[in-house]
């Protein structure tokens, strides 16, 4: 099946709210290879001004990720999953994520493009803390592969 | 004005601002799997891999983008806060042997300098090849 060629301007409701714990962010920034110690303890990231622990800027797309798999899940979106390729990803910041955070995604489809048999899906999560701030925009292209 | 030591105001445009090679192996893959969420089995199992027509078990691309930002962070003296946006093109496969692993390197450049900062330009390499295509980062100085 291919890709809903309608799906550009789609957006989907407002995925539940992640709260993000400090061990988490230890966890994620020990797995990117981090070395800062504003990753890992809570008061160097104090003292450089931030609540707790500071997120590795892609930690966003474990929030992402619960939107990206709405749209995954969206039968009408005809996405099938096994043919999907990460084409390219971005991330705009207002503030990082820090430990402690209430975030909540909202994704929208912002393109879908055609080339030759593949097609090429742009999505964009726009994430908010508890008191609807922007944190992060993050954006994915995906290429979804055609029929052999 | 100092950032991680460097002085921004004598930053150029072609400046190598941080070089870092980083050694993954499968145990890598793994920590990441766990820590991202992402299970997909043919960053982890062989045949996985091999059965879509993978060569073998590669990185996540996610783990790529992951590592490849952390000189930059660490050159603008480990705070995360000073990246505004973040970039990249996945292009090419790291592919992870289950014995040697694999070597990717990263050389972050300056790419562009203005009033809202500098876009500092990663190219990431395995076995001498670009993995990520226009993977830049735009980080403020100030």
């Amino acid at each position: 099946m291919p890709v809903n060629a309608e799906l550009a301007g789609r957006s989907y409701p407002a995925a539940a709210p992640y709260l993000v714990g400090r061990e988490k962010v230890r966890e994620f920034a020990r797995a990117v290879l981090a070395t800062s110690p504003l990753n890992f303890d809570p008061e160097a990231a104090r003292a450089a001004g931030y609540a707790d622990v500071v997120a590795p800027p892609t930690f966003a797309v474990v929030v992402q990720e619960h939107t990206l798999a709405q749209l995954l899940a969206d039968p009408d979106a005809g996405i099938d999953f096994a043919r999907v390729v990460h084409g390219d990803q971005r991330f705009r910041f207002t503030r990082p994520i820090v430990a402690g955070d209430e975030l909540t995604g909202t994704l929208t489809v912002t393109s879908v493009k055609t080339l030759g048999g593949h097609s090429m899906v742009t999505a964009e999560t726009s994430i908010v803390d508890a008191g609807g701030a922007h944190v992060v925009t993050a954006i994915s292209s995906l290429v979804v592969r055609g029929d052999e | 004005m100092s950032v991680g030591g460097f002085d921004a105001e004598r930053l150029s445009v072609g400046d190598i601002v941080a070089e870092q090679s980083y050694h993954l192996t499968r145990d890598s893959l793994v920590r990441y799997a766990g820590a991202s969420g992402d299970f997909n089995p043919i960053h982890y199992r062989d045949d996985a891999a091999t059965s879509v027509g993978l060569a073998g078990v590669l990185a996540h691309g996610m783990l790529t983008m992951g590592f490849a930002v952390q000189p930059v962070i660490d050159w603008l003296g480990g705070d995360s806060g000073k990246v505004l946006d973040y970039q990249v093109r996945f292009t090419r496969p790291v592919f992870v042997d289950a014995e040697a692993g694999a070597d990717v390197n990263v050389v972050a450049k300056v790419g562009v300098l203005d009033q809202a900062g500098a876009r500092i330009d990663l190219t990431v390499t395995f076995r001498d090849e670009t993995v990520l295509g226009k993977a830049q980062v735009r980080v403020a100085l100030a």
